[in-house]
């Protein structure tokens, strides 16, 4: 079976010069939930809209599903596109909103309408058939949206940021419908965010971007667990970025691995000394923070191994750690960049 | 605290008092004298306080008034027609075609060039250009593509439709023009997402939206065409009426009453015309 999405070497250049995509190469296998995670500026909307045909390609190849699709027009790919805030025709009622496409392939009236029915019952919508977009809420609005692509029963459905006009609650309902429908429908979505919490609780596969490039594309739990560099341990949260105990290069520990040890305690296995600058009351966590001389460390502490040991803001204590969730990091490309900057004469 | 309350009562109506004596002074006044002065009784040296129907009788019941009536919605009909097909065009060039912020306000104030002189001088200037040994005649002639001066170009209807479309296209495109800078264009990205071409982005998406401005610049034209009196008289050289032009010859004739009547009987008709397409548009979003 062939893969959903394939890149291969994909760049995209604008006019100015601006490179926003770097020669990336990424294959989404079928039926696969996937996230475009980064931060503002990384070219993962850039690489949304090469896939989805509305940004040309510069150099390299699209293919979805084994065919190549590189310059074809958006409708031709099989793809279809949820956009950000939606982008629903306001002088349309929800039900031509969703039958739009049946109406351009020429669809007579009677029987678009009865398919538009169909897929506004499956996003639980039928109830406001004749509304107005404007008649409706944030969420109805991105049901209507998403009925809308789904319509065209594309092989991919691409969504650009589609939970961050909602507010904390919805967008956690919304996330769980998205999962729901991509596994019902048995196709692959392709979800652009910024937010590491939703691409944790959703994807099968994290694409994890900086600075136009792909620095790991792995599950979840692999994204988690081994970080490849400290961009995406401090991306995606929940680490300590410390510099190796051996010597050289940086290293990823679990902030819920790390435990606190009193400054006269004998210390087995890497550790780091410093002082409480944070405590936080979290409810099944506390999360502790230490000033300490490799920067803010973190530990996340079960509340009932903190309150065996209290510490308070100005306490003295040593940051421990066992050699097994010790993680070693690849250099960033940004990081790189960065060295390259500080010494201008390495670089000449 | 009795006064204080009354004060507060009377504070919006304070707020509003500025506008109201405004609009009383110099719209309602005049149009209430109108009325009152068309019922009068006129002769030829003075006017009679009086109640009569005879104006309106006039006007409604004259084959020549009803003509002139019927080529002045002509006019407004055909100029409607020629000014929204060439003002949506150049609308949708500007908006949708040129993506330079700076080209688009350079091309919008080119359009407005026009306007730095009256409108006499423009319409004048057609004189000169399509006259019987006019520019344009004296070139055709040149070229051999005409062996006698072509007689329609001025002094016709055929002048009177061009000297209106030139004068009142820039009142249809900006309102159009601006109805389009609003419409989102992630709705076009949306459309050709769903397989819409060119054309279908243009009739599903872009014209339903632009609706507002269109019928923006729909009143401003046919109000001033209706009301037009200046450019038939000159560009028909006076083989053309319209119902601006009787009345103005009926002021000159001092038959002020029977102008008054004429003026109720076309404001009527302007009104149920803007009526008619505010109906059919809802502009309400634009203002």
């Amino acid at each position: 079976m062939p893969h959903d999405v394939e890149l291969v070497n994909v760049t995209k250049r604008y006019g100015s010069g601006a490179v926003a995509v770097k020669g990336i190469s990424l294959r989404i296998p079928a039926a696969t939930y996937c996230c475009l995670l980064g931060p503002s500026g990384c070219g993962k909307t850039s690489t949304l809209r090469m896939i989805a045909g509305h940004e040309s390609v510069s150099s390299g190849s699209v293919l979805l599903a084994g065919r190549e699709v590189t310059d074809l027009p958006p409708a031709k790919r099989g793809t279809a596109m949820m956009f950000q805030s939606y982008a629903l025709f306001p002088h349309l009622d929800c039900l031509d909103n969703v039958a739009f496409s049946l109406k351009m392939r020429g669809v007579p009236k009677a029987e678009r309408r009865a398919r538009a029915l169909h897929f506004l019952k499956l996003v639980d919508l039928e109830r406001y058939a004749s509304r107005l977009p404007a008649q409706l809420s944030g969420g109805q609005q991105q049901r209507v949206a998403l009925a809308r692509a789904l319509i065209t029963e594309p092989r991919v459905l691409l969504l650009d940021e589609p939970l961050s006009a909602l507010d904390p609650f919805l967008r956690g309902r919304m996330r769980e419908e998205l999962k729901r429908l991509q596994r019902e429908l048995g196709i692959s979505f392709v979800h652009v965010t910024h937010s590491q919490e939703e691409a944790m609780a959703l994807s099968d596969l994290v694409v994890v971007m900086e600075g136009g490039e792909i620095v790991q594309a792995a599950s979840p739990r692999d994204v988690f667990e081994r970080p490849a560099t400290a961009f995406v341990a401090r991306f995606i949260g929940g680490h300590n970025v410390l510099p190796a105990p051996a010597g050289d290069g940086t290293v990823a520990v679990r902030a819920d691995r790390c435990r606190l040890r009193p400054p006269d305690a004998e210390t087995y296995g890497p550790h780091l000394p410093g002082t409480v600058s944070a405590v936080e009351y979290q409810g099944p966590v506390v999360r502790v923070a230490l000033a300490t001389a490799a920067g803010e460390a973190v530990a996340m502490l079960p509340d009932d191994v903190f309150h065996a040991a209290p510490v308070a803001p100005g306490d003295a204590a040593v940051l421990a750690w066992s050699e097994d969730d010790m993680h070693a990091l690849a250099p960033s490309p940004s990081d790189a960049a960065a060295a390259t900057l500080t010494d201008p004469l390495a670089a000449a | 605290m009795a006064g204080s309350g009354t004060a507060a009562r009377l504070l919006p109506y304070l707020q509003v008092a500025p506008l109201a004596l405004i609009l009383g002074v110099f719209l309602v006044v005049p149009i209430l004298t109108l009325v009152v002065v068309s019922f009068f009784d006129y002769d030829s040296v003075r006017i009679i306080p009086d109640f009569v129907w005879t104006n309106y009788a006039e006007v409604l019941l004259s084959a020549v008034t009803w003509r002139t009536y019927a080529k002045t919605v002509w006019f407004a009909a055909l100029v409607w027609a020629i000014t929204l097909f060439i003002g949506f065009w150049v609308a949708y060039f500007l908006a949708f075609h040129v993506r330079s912020r700076t080209v688009q306000t350079a091309l919008f104030l080119l359009c407005t060039i026009p306007f730095w002189t009256s409108n006499i001088i423009r319409m004048i200037s057609w004189v000169p250009f399509l006259g019987r040994n006019g520019l344009l005649n004296q070139a055709l002639l040149g070229l051999g593509a005409i062996d006698r001066p072509l007689e329609f170009l001025l002094f016709s209807d055929f002048a009177v439709v061009l000297a209106f479309v030139h004068l009142y296209t820039l009142f249809m495109v900006v309102p159009i023009f601006n109805t389009m800078m609003r419409i989102d264009r992630r709705l076009v990205e949306a459309a050709v997402d769903a397989g819409a071409n060119a054309w279908q982005v243009l009739t599903n998406v872009i014209i339903p939206l632009s609706k507002p401005g269109i019928a923006i610049g729909s009143i401003f034209v046919v109000v001033l065409v209706m009301g037009d009196f200046i450019t038939v008289r000159l560009m028909s050289g006076g083989q053309s009426a319209s119902v601006g032009l009787m009345i103005y010859n009926q002021i000159s004739l001092l038959q002020y009453p029977a102008a008054a009547a004429n003026a109720v009987v076309l404001l009527a008709i302007v009104l149920l015309m803007v009526g008619a397409i505010l109906r059919v548009v809802d502009i309400r979003r634009e203002l």
